[in-house]
């Protein structure tokens, strides 16, 4: 299976890119300086608290359509007392927009009521980080959105003491209002905001941030700010966007990823009713931007979905992905015993198991599955006036500006990037392929195009979940873990690492959590692409970790949680000296892990007396900066046919920003979690995938899903995201609890291959 | 191509389009609906649906030749004054995480409640399993057609 170097190529590419949406600046790094906020009235008569100002931002209309305000700013104050703020990274359902808008309200005093919030255009110049990935969006966020509106906030407040001749002190704020408290004398930040726009910032150092007791907005239950748009059917999303004039595009690759066009039945395709062009584009090779295929431009979507049909095309399969995953699992079990050297080696892995330790040993495996967020992809692009003017619903548009500048060799203000709603993301759409192919096709389009995928199109060019094989030695002792050896057997592109999301996942198994642990990880080749899916490797370590460690348990003959919590208090290494302080709130803390699972064991009534056939499972996740614990209490019949009962969800992630958007959030992961972990599964032969739409792709439907309830343990750490780390633990606890209900132990997903159904 | 009359959420409309056309296409390219999503194109996911004759149905499996003459209401025309209940207890529960299921969720949701005004969690069940939530909001979606049929659950 040899894989060409040129292919290889990309998934260095999507590593740099996990590893850019998982790294987080210290806190305070990007906005420390007291340039940070200037001053830029906006016609209108408003306030424009702006970081600065540029020629693209200035482009901008702001959500009314107004041409006159700029969008490169997080607050604004229109006379009538609306309070505009700004959520400059994407919605991908996650309710971001919305904890962004709190969060600034929040420092702000803002009246929540009166709150708009709207999506920012991409200028990273303006905005830093405009991505959604790693879950990171609040924790990058926190400070800078905190100090855009307490910064707002202290202006408003000179603003109103200097009309009042009184001291700055003797005022304060509340729900968009000054005070002075001596006299309880009242302004309205309307009445104040062209005074405050004179007013000078001040240094964001010394404005004070509100402790968490003094919050009067974070941590309470608020609707999303576009749910009155989204139940009445608005144009919100991507798909949505529609212009005069405006055509549409569909866009067919080799079905094996990597081949090229030889030939196609173009002059049929142009023949065809509502058919306006066809043609075949080279693209640049990469499949992060445009890979060789055969556009259909025409007058509707359907025209162009019925002309696809029809399209055929000869492929130059010479240099394409020729993978199949059946002959992988064969391969995987071959490697398996052949333990590698390791890449990690601590403490006296052999002498531990020849110790007369209870050694237990197994092996777990995984399959690759598909991202399927609702929404197909696309990107609405005009190429007009020398100009790349983009709309699109994807995760990471601010990587996708710097793509599209570079492929299209266009200068920096040439290319105007807006954020639309996205119909889930999941990961996939941190890539930016569709983005860059509706560009490409605009330059030979004359007139607005819109790409749109079918939702075939999603199944055949996603990039994966890789699949993975685990074979696990470990010893237990006194009822503590002594030993910990994990051989993984996962996939490469590049023949040098594993592909993105296949590789060892440091937070499912810290090294430190075990006297003598050893690591080991074997590679085969694979072409067809892979990336990041919802919480990245953990994902699927978590359920082999999670689930091997209930072995060890019930080896040793302890209950599970006493075990854990026996894991949680061994003494954790000190950290390096090397290099800046680490940001300890996404570090691995035993304390916090032992407060989730402690509120796990109890909400679900852990060591309960239940009936035959049911059964309680337990596990735990550190993930993306979220301490997660979760237990799931489910029935099996003699058809082994499962009914989930109850899952309970415990998370400490530090502040909750919107209790019912973060309840949301930790319900919506489990179920993933827990469809995922049953059903799914993506086969391919040949190079090509062989599920094409959702009947053989079956995501839970209601009947399936159960109760998930949520409880959060709020702390002082600074807040983690909740898109991703709640994803994780679900499949160990439900492996566990099919377990303690029929002493049968699932060591694959989706569990369907052990014979279960749901 | 051929002439159609619909009645789209109480409105007479005239266009013109190949009798195999989706009225899913129908809507949200030629009549600029775009409430009504696009989502599987088999009739699998449920994003689609809308109403015809008061029934739930998935506009991607609905020629237009079908439609014609039927009365049809999308999401836009769900709510005649004001927002309907349901909608009102979508955003009540706050049920959408990405929110583009949504608008298919609401309409099958309201079709069960104009047939049966309360109806069970297993009746919910089989009227809401044409419905995919990628987010899987399931739970609160059962909430909130329980709220809006006056039934509030904690």
């Amino acid at each position: 299976m040899p894989v060409s170097e040129t292919f290889a190529k990309y998934d260095s590419e999507i590593q740099a890119i996990i590893a850019e949406v998982e790294t987080i600046a210290p806190p305070v790094a990007t906005i420390g300086r007291r340039s940070f906020l200037k001053l830029a009235g906006f016609a209108g008569g408003g306030l424009v608290l702006a970081f600065h100002l540029d020629t693209r931002s200035a482009r901008a209309e702001d959500a009314g359509g107004h041409e006159t305000t700029t969008l490169n700013s997080f607050v604004r104050v229109a006379p009538d007392n609306t309070v505009t703020v700004v959520s400059k990274g994407p919605e991908i359902g996650q309710g971001i927009k919305t904890a962004f808008g709190l969060i600034i309200a929040e420092e702000l005093d803002a009246d929540w009521k009166t709150v708009r919030v709207d999506q920012a255009l991409i200028n990273p110049k303006v905005y830093g980080y405009q991505g959604a990935g790693g879950s990171t969006s609040i924790p990058r966020g926190w400070d800078q959105l905190r100090q855009a509106g307490a910064t707002a906030r202290a202006m408003l407040i000179a603003a109103a003491a200097k009309r009042w001749k009184v001291p700055v002190s003797e005022c304060t704020a509340a729900s968009s209002v000054v005070i002075h408290t001596p006299s309880g004398r009242k302004l309205t930040y309307g009445a104040l905001a062209k005074d405050a726009s004179a007013e000078p910032v001040p240094d964001v150092a010394k404005v004070p941030l509100k402790t968490r007791a003094q919050y009067k907005l974070l941590g309470k239950r608020f609707t999303g700010v576009d749910n009155s748009k989204i139940v009445t059917g608005q144009p919100l999303f991507g798909i949505d966007v529609q212009m005069p004039g405006m055509l549409i595009a569909n866009y067919t690759k080799c079905p094996a990823s990597g081949g090229k066009v030889k030939s196609a039945n173009l002059d049929e395709i142009k023949k065809m009713p509502g058919i306006v062009d066809a043609f075949v584009l080279d693209g640049t090779g990469n499949p992060l931007e445009v890979m060789p295929g055969v556009a259909i431009i025409a007058k509707t979507t359907w025209d162009a979905f019925r002309a696809k049909a029809a399209l055929k095309v000869e492929w130059d399969e010479s240099g394409a992905s020729k993978d199949s995953l059946t002959q992988a699992a064969a391969k995987a079990k071959e490697l398996g015993p052949q333990m590698p050297a390791p890449e990690t080696n601590v403490g006296d892995i052999d002498a531990a198991f020849a110790s007369g330790a209870k050694v237990v040993e197994a092996s777990y495996d995984y399959a690759m599955v598909s991202h399927q967020q609702l929404e197909p992809q696309n990107s609405t692009a005009w190429w007009h006036d020398g100009i790349m003017e983009m709309w699109t619903p994807s995760q990471q548009s601010d990587r996708g500006l710097a793509m599209i500048i570079s492929m299209l060799k266009l200068p920096e203000d040439k290319v105007i990037i807006h954020q639309t709603r996205a119909g889930g993301g999941f990961g996939r759409r941190l890539m930016n392929d569709y983005l860059c192919e509706a560009a490409a096709i605009a330059m030979k389009v004359n007139a607005p195009v819109k790409l749109q995928w079918k939702r075939e199109d999603d199944f055949a060019y996603d990039f994966f979940r890789a699949g993975g094989y685990h074979f696990l030695k470990g010893a237990v002792k006194d009822g503590k873990l002594s030993a910990f050896q994990n051989h993984l057997v996962t996939f490469s592109a590049d023949g040098k690492r594993p592909v993105s999301g296949g590789g060892r996942s440091n937070n499912s198994f810290p090294t430190d959590m075990a006297p003598n642990v050893r690591y080991g990880v074997s590679m085969m080749p694979l072409q067809v692409p892979c990336g990041p899916w919802r919480a990245p490797t953990d994902n699927v370590q978590m359920f082999v970790v999670g689930s091997f460690l209930h072995e060890l348990s019930v080896a040793a003959e302890c209950d599970h949680v006493e075990f854990l919590m026996n894991w949680f208090t061994r003494p954790l290494a000190k950290p390096s000296t090397q290099g800046p302080p680490p940001d300890l709130s996404r570090t691995f803390n035993p304390t916090r892990a032992a407060g989730v699972l402690k509120l796990a064991a109890e909400k679900s009534g852990w060591g309960k007396k239940l009936p035959a056939g049911r059964g309680l499972g337990i596990a735990f996740g550190f993930s993306y900066g979220g301490h997660i614990a979760e237990a799931v209490e489910l029935s099996v019949d003699a058809n082994k046919h499962i009914t989930v009962h109850k899952i309970t969800v415990v998370g400490d992630i530090g502040p909750i920003i919107n209790m019912s958007s973060a309840e949301n959030q930790a319900q919506g992961g489990a179920i993933d979690g827990l469809s995922t972990a049953m059903g799914l599964e993506i086969a391919v032969e040949k190079g090509r995938v062989q599920q094409t739409n959702f009947g053989d792709y079956p995501i839970l439907r209601m009947s399936s899903a159960p109760k998930v309830e949520v409880h959060f343990i709020q702390s002082d750490f600074r807040p983690a995201g909740l898109g991703e780390p709640c994803v994780p633990p679900l499949a160990a606890a439900l492996g566990n609890a099919i377990f303690a209900a029929t002493g049968e132990r699932v060591r694959t997903m989706p569990i369907k291959r052990a014979g279960y159904t749901i | 191509m051929a002439r159609f009359n619909l009645e789209i959420n109480g409105h007479q409309q005239t266009i013109d389009a190949d009798p195999e056309m989706p009225l899913l296409w129908v809507l949200r390219d030629l009549l600029n609906l775009t409430g009504t999503k696009y989502g599987c194109g088999i009739g699998l996911c449920g994003a689609c649906t809308v109403h015809i004759d008061g029934s739930a149905t998935r506009s991607c499996q609905t020629r237009v030749a079908t439609a014609a003459g039927k009365h049809v209401v999308t999401i836009e025309g769900l709510g005649i004054t004001g927002l309907h209940p349901v909608q009102d207890a979508w955003i009540a529960e706050q049920v959408p995480q990405c929110g583009y299921c949504q608008a298919g969720q609401i309409m099958s949701a309201a079709a069960l409640l104009a047939q049966n005004a309360h109806p069970t969690d297993s009746d919910i069940d089989n009227a809401m399993a044409g419905n995919v939530c990628r987010c899987a909001t399931y739970f609160r979606i059962r909430n909130a057609i329980h709220r809006a049929a006056g039934e509030v659950r904690p």
